[in-house]
């Protein structure tokens, strides 16, 4: 079972307090009519799918806030989580140790 | 090769079987080859059977970064069956499904496919209406799929619970008797074994970690763990990998890996006839030949290429099995596992050509891979073979993301992916 921490309730709590929202800073297009098939395409359906470090969505079902997370795929552990809205993280290499 | 049969067990076993020989030979890779194919498991070793044996290609390789046969085609619940609801899907499986057949004959070994008959349980009016639905569009399309009554489901599976106090009742089932099961680990071997004797090469324990493009963008080969190898063709068949795979080509996929868990029990005694599948309360059962009670999971809610999944999964599918058949409440499970499965965005495979000359790609079979393997090998080596697809995989190419021409088997699924 994964422990994940709430950066809003600041607190570690097992994965069946969460649900898994997919690959986070997919940002929506700012003017969708203009979109070309590719990117659309590139919007709804291609994934980064990362083996390793992995910046993803999850929501917190106590507090219903959705939040993101670093965390990697193979082992995964996570790295860290923060909250929306706030900028990618960049992978340190503490972090990834 | 040595031809299995009757009479080369007898004469083994008046010689105390000290004349068995390696079924394959441990190779070195070449500098070049004709085709290259990613990943070792049962649609990639199929898909080199069948170019070498059907289109004459045999400077053919098939490298993997593990062991053949170690991935998903070792690690899955064995189920063969067609009764999928779109005409693309419904063809593509069933004729997979005819290949299976005869599958043991053509190899000369035994996958043990067993036709014990997959049954599905609907426990709501929902569950009737959509497998009647299912029922109907495979009968439609020639595709074996029947209706049961409760009555008639208890008959076919007798520890099978159907009485109405049962939190989910049973209502009736949809019972495809063509489908079963058959030994995977053989499957592997077995086109192993029939590739190798028409002169692939089979190269394990060496990973892939890039496919190489020459200046005019098409493949040139790939850098391995064993240095580079000169290829005209290569076709990736690397299932959770597939997308680290396409990656260094240049090419983004849609898919996400996810964890597909399995367990089984403790062996017993013949007590389980068939395959049973229940969506609703999700599990899905059988009984191997050893007599261990196979039992499928669902997939865990995040990705990952861990190969393990979490135990909640693993406690809600127990719950499940024992919901339908009270009489498993005692059994002890011995030991659970996981594959890593590529999921596509409708739940439909790709396999077919890519923007890139000389790439080609069978992937996305997410949770159901095995049942189509002689299917999908078959097609895939044609594909690559004459540079473009068969009728039968022309609906799932890469372009249906971008077109919107989805086979949305994710919206019609049996059973939640």
């Amino acid at each position: 079972m994964l422990l994940i921490h709430c950066p809003y309730c600041e607190d570690t709590l097992p994965e069946l307090e969460f649900t898994y929202a997919g690959e986070a800073h997919i940002a929506r297009p700012a003017d969708p009519s203009a979109l070309s098939d590719e990117e659309w395409r590139d919007f709804l359906f291609i994934r980064t799918n990362a083996r390793g470090p992995h910046y993803e969505r999850w929501r917190h079902i106590g507090c219903g806030r959705f939040f993101n997370a670093l965390r990697d795929t193979v082992s995964d552990r996570f790295l860290m989580t923060y909250k929306a809205g706030e900028a990618r993280p960049t992978l340190t290499n503490e972090a990834a140790e | 090769m040595t031809h299995f049969s009757a009479f080369s067990l007898l004469k083994q076993a008046l010689n105390g079987h000290k004349g068995w020989r390696e079924q394959w030979p441990d190779s070195q890779p070449k500098a070049e080859y004709d085709v290259v194919i990613v990943g070792a498991g049962g649609h990639g070793l199929g898909a080199a059977y069948y170019l070498a044996k059907e289109h004459g290609i045999t400077n053919v390789a098939v490298i993997d970064k593990g062991w053949l046969g170690g991935g998903n085609t070792g690690r899955n619940t064995t189920i063969i069956r067609s009764n999928y609801l779109y005409d693309e899907s419904a063809k593509l499986y069933d004729h997979a499904l005819d290949l299976w057949d005869n599958l043991s004959q053509e190899l000369n070994y035994n996958v043990m496919y067993s036709k014990r008959g997959v049954l599905m349980l609907a426990h709501n009016v929902h569950d009737v209406q959509s497998f009647q639905r299912h029922v109907n569009s495979n009968r439609l399309n020639g595709v074996d799929n029947r209706w049961l009554s409760k009555e008639e489901c208890k008959a076919f599976c007798p520890p099978l619970n159907i009485s109405p106090d049962a939190r989910y009742p049973v209502m009736g089932g949809a019972l495809q008797m063509r489908a079963g099961t058959a030994r995977h680990d053989a499957v592997a071997w077995g086109y192993a074994r029939a590739a190798a004797a028409r002169g692939v090469d089979i190269i394990q324990n060496c990973a892939v970690n890039a496919i190489r493009r020459g200046p005019d963008g098409a493949v040139i080969g790939v850098d391995t763990a064993k240095g580079f190898i000169r290829a005209k063709k290569v076709a990736v068949s690397a299932a959770g990998n597939t997308s680290v795979v396409m990656d260094s080509a240049g090419l983004r996929m849609p898919l996400e890996s996810f964890p597909l868990q399995a367990l089984v029990s403790e062996p017993v005694k013949p007590i389980f006839p068939c395959v049973v599948m229940s969506n609703t309360v999700h599990a899905y059962i059988s009984q191997s030949d050893k007599g261990e009670l196979v039992i499928g999971s669902g997939t865990d809610q995040y990705t990952s290429y861990s190969q393990r999944g979490g135990l909640p999964l693993i406690e809600h599918t127990v719950a499940a099995i024992c919901e339908v058949f009270p009489i498993f409440t005692r059994m002890r499970m011995l030991r659970k596992w996981g594959g890593i499965v590529d999921v596509t965005p409708d739940r439909s495979a790709i396999l077919g050509k890519t923007p890139i000359k000389g790439l080609y790609v069978n992937c996305g079979w997410g949770t159901g891979g095995f049942k189509a393997t002689p299917g999908a090998a078959h097609l895939l080596a044609y594909t690559v073979a004459k540079d473009e697809p068969h009728p039968l995989n022309a609906p799932f190419t890469l372009e249906r993301f971008t077109t919107g021409r989805l086979i949305d088997e994710a919206a019609a699924a049996a059973v939640a992916h």
